[in-house]
């Protein structure tokens, strides 16, 4: 690294945190096995993917690294025409053809 | 993808398609046919932490090492990020975890998929659980119910494949290459867009629209809270809420 951090140091940091993201992953799924988890978890598990995704992506939705930070309104019209037409039709790639015109129209328009 | 999406646990009515008929390599194809939209991404994302973790002094070895061995591009960038930083060995290993612990939601939800793969399946799932490959699985899961053990297994082969490789060939190219990419051209929001496309067509219910609202809604008081905290509070919470409007509209339905 630039500043004195060792290459031996870099390589702890790959393997430690390769290591570790490996038992994340593998967590349930390994552990678990095929043993029953209660009805309750299972119903909020039902939930996972539509929490945790547009979760992660909302503050990049609002507060876009591009634009250091600045609401966008190119951005956010993006994505509101993304789930509007993934609601609407049902269809992935109907929804990320959607919101990439309107981002790029935008973006050219402003 | 598109007019069999109604998969309820209760049924109302049959699907047309419910994968009970369809073969493994069927279906291996299906997962890496459905993933290309996610290498339009993909390549240019990989190729750029090649290129910034070279500006910050790692050599073409270590980042491959990373790529492979770590494989979680938001965490990749943060550990090069805080290493720059000086942050101490501890602090990046902490913060990047932290960044990946999402991916523990993604394994409890897989269970009840998954029961019956034995340990080494269990063990290259795991290894190749990211962000895409968990949601285009779960969406395939979830809209093809009657999909058996195998299917389900290529499936999510075929997924991780067209993801997982070009991630560690876009890193090394970005590593050796260095500045070919172009980085005016809106591409940080390839990510945003797919995952809200993705994720749209699975919100069926008041309960899925209500996880996902208090969820995102979440997110984004606790942005300010370090290193993806704010999403492993708030994802949970919408994740509970779903549930609970889930049990609530049962009960009327009963009433």
């Amino acid at each position: 690294m630039n500043s004195g951090i060792s290459d031996l140091t870099v390589w702890l940091v790959i393997v430690v945190l390769g290591i570790g993201t490996f038992l994340i992953r593998w967590s349930f799924l390994g552990a678990l096995g095929d043993r029953d988890m209660p009805a309750w978890v299972l119903r909020m598990l039902r939930y996972t993917p539509v929490a945790v995704l547009p979760a992660l992506v909302a503050p990049l939705v609002v507060w876009p690294a591009a634009t250091g930070g600045q609401l966008d309104p190119a951005r956010m019209a993006a994505a509101a025409v993304t789930v509007a037409v993934g609601l609407w039709t049902k269809n992935m790639i109907g929804a990320i053809v959607a919101g990439a015109l309107t981002l790029f129209a935008m973006l050219y328009m402003l | 993808m598109s007019a069999t999406h109604d998969p309820r646990p209760d049924g109302r009515r049959p699907l047309a398609d419910d994968g009970a008929t369809r073969t493994v390599r069927e279906s291996f194809w299906r997962g890496a046919v459905q993933s290309l939209p996610f290498l339009i991404v993909m390549i240019p994302f990989s190729a750029l932490f090649g290129v910034v973790a070279t500006e910050a002094g790692l050599d073409v070895a270590q980042v491959l090492g990373f790529s492979v061995l770590v494989l979680a591009g938001a965490s990749q960038f943060t550990a090069v990020q805080l290493l720059s930083d000086n942050a101490s060995v501890v602090i990046v290993i902490l913060s990047c975890l932290a960044v990946n612990l999402r991916m523990a939601m993604y394994s409890a939800s897989l269970v009840p998929w998954l029961r019956g793969a034995t340990g080494g399946q269990r063990a290259w799932l795991a290894y190749a659980l990211v962000d895409q490959s968990y949601a285009l699985s779960i969406q395939e899961y979830e809209s093809h119910p009657r999909l058996g053990m195998p299917q389900r297994l290529a499936f999510f082969l075929g997924v991780a494949v067209v993801v997982c490789i070009p991630w560690m060939i876009g890193s090394w190219l970005g590593a050796t290459l260095g500045r070919a990419i172009p980085d005016d051209i809106a591409l940080d929001f390839a990510m945003p867009i797919t995952f809200l496309a993705m994720i749209a067509p699975m919100l069926r219910t008041p309960a899925h629209l209500a996880a996902c609202f208090v969820a995102v809604a979440g997110s984004l008081l606790l942005a300010g809270l370090p290193s993806g905290l704010g999403l492993l509070i708030a994802a949970p919470v919408g994740m509970a809420v779903g549930a609970i409007v889930e049990t609530r509209t049962a009960r009327k339905a009963q009433a």
